[in-house]
């Protein structure tokens, strides 16, 4: 009877596994291991040990004041009422400086300053966290492409929420902490500039988002189908092409003509997943210092469609006009 | 798990998952080309139902609008002198009906003992109201084209009317209690977490409304702030809010911006927030410290119109239906003008600055525009 690793799990390994010892510099790990069953039914069974370290520690910390600092401004806006902290909980929000205040590293901490120091801490914490995935793939003789498909998410975040507002010379430019008013914040950005849906670098970070979301349900499927054949040993199929990857790879060359490898399939993945927020951030950049009205930037390069004319004249070009 | 079970919860996830959907009968309209989703999609059951317009305490006749003229009936008739006095008094009665609590009558606004008095403040209010109503009618024919306004388009029968604004009270210097005038549930912006008070920005003065700039390219000027942007859209919730639409009212979302693309809906509205915009700061702030401080908002400024209060969820206020062909002087002439006469016109269509004469509204007043 074949048991096979994946969600229908039928055998769980119960015994710790301990990872390779560590080299010089590095601490012990945290705690000794447990086992839970249900775990074990969608993933591994083994929870921990776990390595915290010095980046570790830093990064939680920075985390846990970024969001403190966010929470209890929320919690303190609608007056320490917790029922009414639940109720608004997706409306309420840090703001970011006014405009008055451009990049003023500064401002009244009611006014914005608590918006830069919480800025300042998230920042803090991805980016420790950032060196620690990059320090532990070392120290387990890895690659560290996790580490770099993670800065490219940060350059996204860094862009909407650090970089542009400096190119622009405002902090007011950025993007609020809160659940609705980071999605407002995100139409008004896209109407201030005239519809971002015609800034090609939003196109294509929306193609790849949707791309990766094509390559993981590809990709995804194709295992399972032929775990059978013993695809869940995927990386050994990598240099020891067996038969799931045979009939993986025969399956999408019958059906499209063209099939990725089971090593290639995982760098279209990996490309598409970076490449999503690297041209969103590149996108971003380009808006409001490049190019200030994205529609009309799209008719001067003849790509946004024309429709009938309505004949509507602007009111306020009108001789004599109220303003 | 058994089949059955399996089964029953196949059946009950698609029903959960619909319960916040509108299974009603929509009213679909088609307002722009294909492909740009420019579509009115309204529920049956969401159509605000035009309020009723009160009947007349009596019919207006031609010749009610001969005879002597009120400021020779009255003294102290500053606004409707050139009125005859007989439909002077057939107005006096109608506003008592549209505005007057029902127990107080004339009294609300006059002294009994003297009716030419000025001492109930309600009698300046009013008589301020009247010169509005004829400036709206007059002047914004762009906005209200032929079907006009009369006091009952805001007021209802309310003394004040149900839908109006005041400047908000200014939020404390610390974080407590210190929303930044947004990221609050609010029916003003559609509960989006947008600026909720749009009004005090928007509303009166003269400050820019429009956000997406005009060159592909930035301008030294820098242009308008993504916070300031947040607050235009504000506004627009409300427009929106107010007249029951979408956005594809008036614009081709494709640009917001774009005048050629858009309705001539968005002309209309545009002026209309230029008669707003007048009637709060020519008519309504002119009475600051006439109206008793209970009568005002936490700033102690009169309480102002937006779109809301004469819209009331329609994009035309009451269907469309006009009251002026029962008011002529109303609609701001001092001649006398013919009456209404029964007519099977069609309605005035909504193309932006028709300036109809008089008799044009009257005949509006006797086809009725379908609500939408």
């Amino acid at each position: 009877m074949i048991g096979y690793q994946n969600i229908f799990t039928q055998t769980q390994l119960i015994g710790v596994e301990h990872g390779p010892p560590l080299g010089v510099g590095n601490d012990p790990r945290s705690g000794v291991g447990g086992f839970n069953y249900w775990l074990g039914k969608i993933g591994n069974a083994q929870i921990g040990p776990l390595y915290l370290g010095t980046l570790g520690l830093a990064s939680i910390i920075c985390f846990f004041v970024a969001f403190e600092i966010v929470g209890l401004n929320m919690f303190a806006s609608v007056g320490w009422n917790p029922i009414q902290f639940v109720r608004q909980l997706p409306w309420l929000a840090l703001e970011p400086p006014a405009p008055k205040y451009g990049l003023h590293i500064m401002p009244p901490l009611a006014e914005g300053g608590w918006w830069l120091m919480a800025g300042f801490f998230m920042t803090s914490s991805v980016i420790l966290w950032f060196l620690r995935t990059y320090r532990r793939a070392k120290a387990l003789g890895m690659g560290t492409h996790v580490a770099w498909c993670f800065a490219s998410a940060i350059f996204l975040m860094l862009s909407l929420g650090f970089i542009r507002p400096i190119l622009v010379g405002s902090w007011s430019e950025a993007v609020p902490f809160g659940i609705f008013p980071h999605l407002d914040w995100t139409a008004a950005f896209s109407i201030r500039y005239g519809n971002l849906f015609y800034n090609p670098f939003h196109a294509l970070s929306i193609a790849f988002l949707y791309g990766s979301t094509l390559l993981f349900a590809m990709h995804g499927a194709t295992i399972m189908a032929t775990t059978r054949y013993g695809a869940e040993r995927e990386l050994e199929h990598i240099t020891d092409r067996g038969t799931a990857a045979e009939r993986g790879a025969l399956f999408w060359r019958w059906t499209m003509g063209f099939n990725a490898t089971f090593e290639s399939i995982h760098r279209w993945a990996w490309w598409f997943a970076v490449l999503t927020t690297l041209t969103g951030g590149i996108g971003i950049l380009l808006t409001g210092t490049a190019v200030d009205n994205w529609y009309l930037w799209a008719v001067q390069h003849h790509y946004a469609p024309a429709y009938p004319g309505t004949g509507v004249i602007d009111p306020a070009t009108l001789p004599g006009a109220a303003k | 798990m058994s089949m059955k079970r399996i089964l029953i919860a196949a059946m009950a996830a698609p029903a959960l998952l619909l319960g916040g959907c509108e299974v009603g009968t929509k009213y679909v309209d088609q307002t722009g080309p294909r492909g740009a989703g420019m579509d009115q999609v309204v529920a049956k059951s969401h159509v605000v139902k035009a309020s009723a317009i009160p009947d007349a305490p009596y019919a207006l006749t031609a010749d009610m609008l001969n005879g002597p003229r009120a400021s020779a009936t009255y003294q102290n008739v500053k606004v409707l002198g050139d009125t005859s006095t007989e439909e002077f008094n057939r107005l006096m009665a109608e506003i008592t009906t549209w505005v007057a609590p029902a127990e107080q009558g004339c009294n609300y606004c006059h002294n009994p003992e003297n009716m030419a008095s000025d001492e109930k403040y309600t009698k300046v209010v009013a008589r301020r109201m009247l010169q509005m109503t004829r400036a709206i009618n007059t002047d914004y024919k762009s906005h209200v084209q032929g079907v006009g306004v009369t006091c009952w388009t805001c007021h209802r029968g309310n003394q004040i009317p149900e839908y109006r604004w005041s400047m908000g009270p200014v939020e404390s210097a610390s974080i407590l209690g210190n929303k930044h005038g947004q990221n609050t549930p609010d029916k003003n912006v559609g509960y989006a977490s947008l600026p909720y008070d749009p009004f005090t920005s928007y509303l009166q003065g003269k400050n820019v409304i429009r956000v997406a700039g005009n060159s592909p390219y930035p301008t030294p000027d820098k242009g308008v702030s993504i916070k300031n942007a947040e607050q235009s859209y504000g506004l627009m919730m409300h427009l929106s809010q107010s007249l029951g639409v979408n956005c594809t009212f008036c614009h081709n979302t494709q640009s917001f911006r774009n005048w050629g693309e858009s309705r001539p809906q968005r002309v209309t509205a545009w002026y209309g927030i230029r008669m707003v915009r007048d009637v709060n700061d020519e008519y309504i702030s002119s009475l600051h410290g006439v109206f008793p401080k209970d009568q005002a908002g936490p700033l102690g400024d009169p309480y102002k119109v937006n779109c809301a209060t004469c819209h009331q969820g329609q994009s035309k206020p009451l269907g469309g239906k006009s009251m002026l062909g029962d008011n002529p002087t109303l609609a701001g002439g001092n001649k006398p003008v013919m009456a209404a006469a029964p007519s099977t016109a069609p309605a005035a269509s909504g193309e932006a600055g028709a300036p109809g004469p008089v008799l044009e509204a009257a005949k509006d007043a006797q086809t009725p525009v379908p609500a939408r």
